[in-house]
């Protein structure tokens, strides 16, 4: 996401705040941009390939980046879920819990549950046990007070799992319904329409299947009629689309 | 001799170009690697099919001093198969990673092949004679009827048309849960290793069912994975020495003769990173996409995102020099994130070595995008932007240097940031061992360019 600035970076221009109004107005488009970021990465890491194992590298590179930005985001105080902790163990690492991350939408849709860490956390256990046999990883059903129809994220968990998987679940929605009605239209008001025209810049990238991540962007804003819709309403309507982008339906 | 002395920079002329012409690209076409062998007759491609390509120099012409030899295809095999992980209900794709070839010890050549999980040592060799004249086999192999054999006469080998036969000698499977994405042969010619994201294994040519593990950093929880294996090289002259790069940037020397895991390096070579340029990718640019040592040894070059390093072996702290590829992208880093392009592993090559002059390692090849590649000479601190365009490809026509613009007003030959195609991809480079021919993969053809003669 670009803002309109005197500098037309990408928002490594957070070292380029000079001076307490640019500085003022600068910030919160840093947190809307950073947020973005967040959001983006985390799209990332569940759009995986359907049928070929995902590339670990890459996802070890954006897990890193999600890491990154919330740990500035707690240092900033930015960061809620810290508040909505029920435990004490608020481990940084849990914040993301790289296990549920990376899901076949395949997989999702018959309601098996391989992801591309916990993939790794299988080989290790066959590692252990030396034998051939699959133990399957699995989630934690989702609170029915979500709201969501997707049955895909309903599974039989192990007990030790349960409330990591639970938090995880909790703090990717979290994370992404962070955003009010309003500062998903602000987020997205702000936007110099010229990123879009990054679709010229890279030409020819945008109308490829690397789409999809620009198209989540866009689904992020399109729903929402701001003016009209009561809170709670936007706040649905938001978590559908959210679902919707997750599950890959 | 490439700008050493003489100071004449090398002219890059078209030679040919290999593969389809249109622009609908099949998947399977994509190619994935490039690889001369150790004369440079013979050039290898790898595609995303599990094709190998072998191309052949023609011998040179004595009349025709103009040019050097053209490449034609000499074998073409299925490498590698798709295979379906039933454990994990996963693809294995047959994508050929790497190639690497074995130094030639008969008249038949040897290669490894690899994809994701399972590596190949193929024997490519020649038939161009064949049995002629049995007594009890007609020429198309149809018994005779023994009563009419009234003769006896002693079979003679006679020429025929020649054949290519690629046969797999040997099959190394069942070493890597990770995707392997390196392979390098020792310079005992005995051993080779293979990398993949998060472990080395040593082996033995001969030997298939066995391989030792010599570099494992998988952590106990796969929770704390935050760096992974990205690249690994065997020295050119120590055969128990090599080296491996990661995802974070950091590339790690180690001895097998301090320990049987080298789980502890014996040097790490890590640039300290620049303050004013940190940012959320800053990671992620710096991860290394390959790793090549120089040809005596002395020195190693790794590429990163923006970047070509060049590292001596003796100092561990920083690189002694640094060639920017396309800094004009820094400020794009986070489209390029959105689109996946960051991720895009560019590969690296030195120049091969002139007859007349020992091995140096001056010059430095890598891809960028829009099929450009570019060029640095380490003595001249000259460099140059080319362009593999099928617009170029009159034989002997040299290469014109393009330019990119960064910033500003935009000069007449020059091509804007926004304007440059990001899907046109060279990731793949190699550069003949002993002559100025290089080869240059884009998406789904190879460029042959060679140095303009005179």
């Amino acid at each position: 996401m670009f803002v309109r600035g005197l500098k037309r970076k990408c928002f490594d221009g957070e070292e380029d705040i000079e001076g307490t109004l640019a500085g003022i107005k600068a910030i919160p488009s840093y947190n809307l941009q950073r947020q973005s970021l967040l959001d983006m990465s985390l799209v990332k890491l569940q759009l995986c390939h359907m049928l070929v194992e995902p590339n670990l590298c890459r996802s070890v590179l954006i897990a890193n980046t999600v890491r990154q930005i919330q740990e500035e985001m707690t240092q900033d105080g930015t960061w809620q879920m810290i508040n909505t902790q029920s435990t004490g163990q608020a481990s940084l690492d849990r914040l993301v819990s790289t296990d549920i991350l990376c899901r076949s939408s395949k997989d999702q849709a018959e309601g098996k549950h391989v992801p591309a860490y916990g993939t790794f956390n299988k080989d290790f256990e066959s590692d252990q046990a030396q034998d051939s046999s699959e133990t399957m990883s699995t989630a934690s059903s989702v609170q029915a007070p979500r709201n969501l129809q997707s049955n895909v994220w309903e599974m039989e968990s192990p007990q030790e799992n349960k409330g990591n998987f639970q938090k995880s679940l909790d703090q990717i929605f979290e994370t992404l319904e962070n955003k009010s009605p309003n500062s998903v239209e602000d987020l997205f008001s702000e936007v110099d329409n010229s990123y879009y025209d990054l679709d010229t810049m890279l030409t020819g990238m945008m109308s490829n299947t690397k789409m999809g991540h620009c198209d989540s962007l866009e689904t992020f804003s399109s729903p929402t009629n701001t003016a009209s819709n009561s809170n709670c309403k936007s706040d649905l309507n938001d978590l559908d689309h959210i679902v919707e982008i997750l599950v890959e339906s | 001799f490439l700008g050493a002395g003489g100071g004449n920079d090398i002219q890059w002329c078209f030679s040919q170009v290999k593969g389809a012409v249109d622009d609908d690209v099949a998947e399977a076409d994509i190619i994935s690697t490039v690889e001369f062998n150790h004369s440079g007759e013979l050039l290898a491609t790898g595609d995303k099919g599990g094709r190998v390509v072998i191309f052949q120099q023609e011998q040179e012409n004595k009349t025709q001093s103009h040019s050097r030899g053209e490449y034609n295809v000499y074998s073409t095999f299925q490498s590698h198969e798709p295979e379906f992980d039933y454990l994990k209900s996963l693809e294995i794709e047959e994508k050929i990673n790497k190639i690497r070839w074995l130094p030639q010890k008969n008249a038949a050549q040897f290669l490894l092949s690899t994809n994701d999980k399972t590596i190949k040592l193929w024997k490519i060799s020649e038939r161009d004679k064949r049995p002629e004249g049995y007594n009890l086999k007609e020429e198309d192999g149809r018994y005779r009827d023994p009563t009419t054999v009234t003769t006896l006469r002693v079979p003679v080998f006679r020429p025929m048309d020649l054949m290519v036969e690629a046969s797999p000698r040997r099959i190394f499977a069942n070493a890597h849960t990770y995707h392997i994405n390196s392979i390098s042969i020792n310079s005992d010619y005995e051993t080779y290793l293979s990398a993949d994201d998060l472990r080395i294994n040593l082996w033995h040519l001969e030997i298939t069912d066995r391989s030792f593990n010599i570099v494992d950093i998988k952590p106990a929880n796969m929770e704390e994975l935050t760096e992974v294996i990205t690249a690994a090289e065997f020295h050119p002259n120590s055969c128990s020495t090599f080296v491996y790069s990661s995802s974070k940037g950091t590339i790690r020397l180690c001895d097998m003769r301090a320990s049987a895991l080298c789980d502890r390096h014996s040097k790490l070579f890590e640039e300290p990173e620049d303050p004013s340029n940190r940012s959320f990718f800053s990671e992620i640019i710096s991860s290394i996409s390959d790793v090549k040592f120089s040809h005596s040894g002395r020195y190693m070059m790794t590429r990163d995102y923006l970047s070509v390093k060049i590292w001596d072996l003796n100092m561990e702290n920083r690189p002694v020099e640094t060639y920017q590829v396309h800094e004009y992208l820094r400020s794009k880093l986070c489209s390029l994130y959105e689109n996946d392009c960051i991720f895009d592993k560019f590969e690296c090559c030195w120049n091969g070595s002139d007859r007349q002059v020992e091995f140096l390692s001056l010059i430095v090849m890598t891809g960028s995008y829009n099929n450009f590649f570019r060029m640095f000479d380490r003595n001249t601190k000259r460099d140059v932007t080319l362009e593999a365009s099928r617009e170029n490809n009159k034989p002997r026509t040299v290469l014109k240097p393009r330019k990119v613009c960064a910033s500003g007003k935009r000069k007449k030959d020059e091509i804007s940031v926004d304007s440059l195609d990001f899907n046109k991809k060279i990731l793949h480079t190699a550069w003949h061992p002993k002559e100025n021919i290089i080869a240059v993969a884009t998406t789904n053809n190879l460029y042959i360019f060679q140095d303009k003669m005179n």
